[in-house]
């Protein structure tokens, strides 16, 4: 049975922290197609368009007809576990950090044996479910769990190396002024995370929401204006070393055109808060985190940005705010390869439009900040790396997918 | 044009008082930060950009030798000067921007009304035309071209929320009664307006029958506006000289400003 | 249409020669090999010239190949071949090098297995191994073959019931048989308790499971039997040989290797069945494939391997002697070298010129060869049937 997470004792200070390694890294190309499904959350492997064999590991060609038009498809995740072993001896730095380290070789009910991560409650002969996860190198690798979910899963310390459990971790959400801020924080209490930390700019704006999270256990709210470098540096001086998930929900979002609305000031704000924002966090929170991934079980381990999916293609109807996502995406692509060299993985949860008074007149459907915080946090415990919410924003990534252009020239609010 | 013979006296003694200490320079101007409050506007509309200051260079390697910084801000930020220009009653005005006002402008007297017990008990408090005229009978009449500057100690607020006092209904910080300016401005040829809280006018003069009237009709009749003072309480009543000189940007529409009073001992 | 397949008539193996293994060289895998290639010349007695054809094995000559080796060892043959089988090159090699010169496209064929290793030398082997282990088995755990193996031990132990103590029996008799090996890793004897008490690995392979990895290299000749009459070199015959390669790769996990695929052709060719083998030289990174090899060499039936052994003796003086100089698990595992040591030792033992204990009486030795474990099991195997030479 998988031993419950003793609770999080603080830091001795006498202590050295354990500096950060990450797993083996090299893949093929073709490897990197596992990664592409894992960071949706998809079980998919090669599948032989001829004969439709399931391949593992990945590869190029068929190897039973030796076609060459191998597709990634969903395939059934559950499998038998053949033979298992503990290991105690590792070649390679990170596992030697984390034996003993449990792996297993399953047979797949869809064709292959593949070697796996074990979860620590899977018992040979017996049935598990596999899921692609990423692991702290930033690629996909694949793990096993019971095919029956056990209460204390989330607790199973090698497989939080895959995932972001909020469970025990200290998160710091960047605005407590909006309502999916006083969610995400909510859903966090509720899912056992440590301290709640929650950025508040602006003091001098009241806000009902801040309100609210000031009553929720375990939270607490630190000045924070991402627009504001010496800010972002005196609240990373004072609790950096303590932020284990980063949830930067900066949001600034107007209406308006490029041509037909013609306004740099409210672009630069957008900019300031979206792009230069997340250029100050990761500044200044980025290099404390890469040092403390390896911080025992409830080390740093993500940084996630609430995107919107106009991040992925610019809507008309808020071009500059479209834009500023854009760039905060590509932003974060770079945030991802140099917080990978610390173990820190980067997620993008890209929404739909939500309900709020920014959205107001977007039409439905349109999301509850509950429901995107609760996506959030599932997300962060699944490990995946793109988290696609809602009805608008998972047409979007399909419709790009099919046709970039078609959307391009359709899509508004 | 120079008369070679004719040496300057008056700015000679100027100086030399200032030397010794006979006129005394005050510094009415508030530290520019990231934490200075800007006025606070509904949402939606265009925003006034805070202080905000980035390092260029610190004897490293982006400048061996230098250390300077880049910094933005609105023009309104601080302690600030307001031109005609910034107000629609003005912009049509000669001369009414800050590349444009008329140098000898920016050098005025000043009279300082001190208004500290009333704002401290109502927050909202409105200087009126009465206040001014019994302010008048102890110190006498308000020369013409002059600052009225009114003193709160507003400046003194500890925090931002302190200063910018907001609620549900907007700011609640004292300024000029709606009917004094017309006054100041007819009866007193005031040259402006100053005071120590955000804004020349008080935090609800939005709702004012004129609204916004010290912007709107101070700076429709020229005048100017000179908020977010500080050190008002040291200096007297009549008698200062304030040098408010914005940055001479064109169509400025204000600019932060340093504000120096001289008084004499 | 049945084709026979010819048989290895006329073909000498011969010239043992084994560069002494360390933990750990300074030397380059180039050292390893010209010092092999030198040692068959001065053991031939022949110049290097004499020598026109070359099967080399190695794992870490990289960048260079068995190409780029000629040139550094200045010899120009006219038959080149670089087998990356690992631990079964030497079996191939054989194989290959006989039918070279059994066709006359070589005279004199010399077959090296040599690796050098540096203190990161292993890890950057199995680090970059090949694109499935860098995929799909190198990022779980790093164990390299140690997790592979736990895996297939795992599921043999509890498909056939075999027991550490069998393992452990076969772990001991080599130990034995390497004592007076000089320049084996582990020279210590050792005893049941030491072999099921030593730590844990991965689970349940324990430290005496696994081989060390080392420096060293393994070479013979191979040529006319005409010429190594001519060169008074003790030699021995080829009577059989196979090899095959990603054997049942349906098998959900592997229990048995290609030699089942071959094993009825393999004695057939030679004329002898398995109880003509007066010794065995099995491949021995671990001793589940050992296991293995007993069963798919028809020694005994799949699964029963470990009553088999039980009332064998595998010493050197024993009814059943099995890697008889302490094979890989005692000498230690000198990259490609552990794929020849095999064929070398039978060499030793049917020509006379042992490092170690002589088995007596001895006429034909069977040797098995395995290799490459590549993701989740091994894909090479081979083996040959060797008989002592007519002087």
């Amino acid at each position: 049975m998988t031993t419950p997470l003793s609770k999080p004792k603080r830091k001795d200070p006498t202590k050295r922290t354990r500096i950060p390694s990450l797993p083996p890294g090299k893949r093929s190309r073709e490897a990197h197609g596992l990664t592409a499904m894992a960071a949706v959350g998809r079980f998919a492997l090669q599948v032989c368009n001829e004969c439709q064999k399931v391949q593992y590991p990945p590869r190029q060609i068929c190897s039973n007809c030796l076609n060459d038009k191998l597709f990634w498809r969903d395939v059934n995740n559950g499998g038998k576990l053949l033979a298992e072993t503990k290991l105690q001896h590792s070649n390679d730095t990170y596992f030697r950090d984390r034996i003993p380290w449990r792996l297993g070789i399953v047979i797949a009910d869809a064709g292959p044996s593949i070697v796996a991560h074990l979860g620590e409650d899977c018992i040979r002969d017996q049935r598990v479910r596999m899921s692609l996860s990423i692991d702290r190198a930033g690629n996909a690798v694949i793990t096993a769990r019971p095919e029956k979910p056990t209460q204390l899963e989330e607790d199973d310390v090698q497989l939080r190396e895959m995932a972001f459990n909020p469970k025990d971790r200290r998160v710091l959400i960047v605005d407590g002024k909006t309502e999916l801020g006083l969610r995400i924080a909510e859903n966090m209490v509720a899912a056992g995370a440590r301290d709640v930390f929650v950025g508040s700019a602006e003091p001098w704006r009241s806000s009902s929401y801040l309100d609210k999270i000031k009553d929720l256990e375990r939270t607490s709210i630190y000045s924070l204006d991402v627009t504001d470098t010496e800010s972002v540096k005196e609240l990373a001086s004072m609790i950096g070393d303590k932020v284990e998930i980063l949830v930067n929900n900066s949001y600034h979002l107007r209406m308006g055109g490029l041509v037909d609305k013609f306004d740099i000031n409210t672009a630069h704000d957008e900019m300031e808060i979206h792009y230069h924002g997340l250029m100050r966090l990761a500044a200044f929170f980025g290099p404390i985190m890469k040092l403390r991934s390896a911080d025992g079980p409830q080390g740093a381990s993500a940084w996630l940005n609430v995107l919107s999916a106009y991040a992925l293609i610019n809507n008309p109807d808020l071009a500059t705010y479209s834009a500023s996502q854009a760039a905060a995406l590509s932003l974060s692509q770079c945030l991802r390869s140099e917080m990978a060299a610390g173990g820190i993985r980067v997620l993008n949860a890209f929404t739909g439009p939500i309900e709020d008074e920014w959205q107001q007149i977007a039409p439905p459907p349109k999301l509850i900040p509950d429901t995107v915080a609760k996506r959030i946090i599932k997300g962060l415990q699944d490990g995946k790396e793109d988290i696609i919410i809602g009805a608008v924003a998972e047409e979007i990534c399909a419709r790009i997918a099919e046709n970039a252009k078609e959307i391009e020239r359709t899509i508004k609010l | 044009m120079h008369n070679e013979n004719k040496k300057p006296t008056q700015l000679l003694e100027l100086v030399t008082a200032i030397t010794r200490g006979n006129i005394k320079v005050i510094d009415l101007t508030m530290t520019l930060d990231r934490k200075v409050p800007t006025i606070v506007l509904p949402p939606e509309l265009g925003q006034s950009w805070p202080f905000r200051m980035e390092e260029i260079s610190k004897y490293n390697e982006k400048g061996p030798a230098t250390y300077w910084n880049n910094f933005s801000c609105g023009e309104h930020t601080g302690t600030h000067f307001d031109a005609p220009i910034h107000w629609i009653s003005g912009k049509d005005l000669p001369n009414n921007s800050t590349d444009t006002i008329e140098p000898e402008k920016f050098i005025a007297h000043a009279c300082v009304v001190d208004c500290c017990r009333e704002a401290e008990k109502n927050p909202d408090y409105l200087l009126t035309i009465d206040d001014v005229c019994s302010w008048e009978k102890t110190y006498g009449k308000i020369p013409p071209r002059s600052w009225l500057l009114m003193r709160t100690d507003w400046s003194m607020k500890k925090t931002p929320e302190e200063y910018l006092n907001l609620d549900d209904e907007g700011a609640h910080t004292p300024g000029p009664h709606e009917e004094l300016i017309p006054w100041l401005i007819d009866e007193r040829d005031v040259i402006g307006f100053g005071c120590e809280d955000v804004g020349t006018d008080a935090g609800q003069a939005s709702n004012f029958k004129t609204p916004m009237p010290c912007h709107h009709l101070m700076h429709g009749r020229g005048r100017f506006g000179l908020p977010a003072l500080t050190n008002l309480d040291k200096l007297p009543a009549q008698g200062t000289v304030i040098i408010t000189p914005p940055l001479k940007i064109r169509q400025g529409s204000g600019s932060p400003v340093r504000v120096l009073a001289l008084i004499e001992e | 249409m049945d084709i026979t397949r010819n048989k290895y008539d006329g073909i000498a193996v011969c010239a043992p020669v084994t560069i002494p293994y360390t933990r750990y060289s300074l030397k380059s895998s180039h050292w390893f090999c010209g010092q092999s290639i030198a040692a068959l010349i001065k053991r031939a007695k022949i110049k290097k010239e004499a020598i026109d054809g070359f099967c080399i094995s190695s794992f870490t000559l990289s960048p260079d190949s068995a190409v780029g080796l000629m040139q550094h060892l200045g010899t120009s043959p006219r038959w080149l071949d670089h087998i990356p089988m690992g631990g079964a090159s030497g079996g191939v090699a054989l194989r290959r090098a006989a039918r070279a010169v059994q066709s006359g496209d070589a005279e004199i064929v010399a077959c090296v297995g040599a690796d050098t290793n540096h203190v990161d030398t292993f890890r950057n082997t199995i680090a970059t191994f090949s694109q499935f282990a860098n995929d799909a088995v190198y990022p779980y755990g790093s164990g390299g073959p140690n997790s592979s193996f736990a895996f297939l031990t795992d599921y043999y132990m509890r498909e056939f019931g075999a027991k550490r103590e069998d393992f452990g029996k076969l772990c001991i008799a080599q130990r034995e048989n390497a004592l007076p090996v000089k320049h084996a890793m582990m020279k210590k004897s050792l005893n049941m308790d030491d072999y099921i008490n030593a730590r844990t690995i991965a689970d349940p392979i324990r430290l005496y499971d696994c081989v060390m990895p080392c420096a060293g290299a393994e070479g013979f000749l191979v040529m006319s039997i005409e010429r190594a009459k001519f060169l008074k070199l003790p030699y021995t015959q080829i009577l059989s040989t196979i090899e095959r390669h990603n054997a049942f790769p349906d098998d959900p996990i592997q229990y048995r290797g290609g030699w089942a695929i071959d094993v009825d052709e393999f004695y057939e060719q030679a004329g002898l069945g398995p109880k003509d083998m007066d010794l065995v030289q099995l491949y021995d990174d671990y001793p589940v494939i050992c296991f293995m090899q007993i069963e798919d060499l028809g020694f005994c039936d799949k699964g029963e391997a470990s009553k088999f052994i039980k009332d064998k003796d595998l010493t050197t003086k024993g009814n059943f002697p099995l890697n008889t100089s302490g094979g890989q698990l005692s000498q230690g595992q000198a990259g490609a070298g552990g794929g020849f040591l095999g064929v070398v030792e039978t060499i030793r033992q049917l020509t006379g010129e042992v490092l170690g204990y002589q088995v007596d009486n001895v006429q034909n030795g069977l040797v098995s060869c395995f290799g490459m474990i590549n993701y989740d099991r091994g894909l090479c195997t081979s083996a040959a049937i060797l008989s002592k030479g007519d002087l």
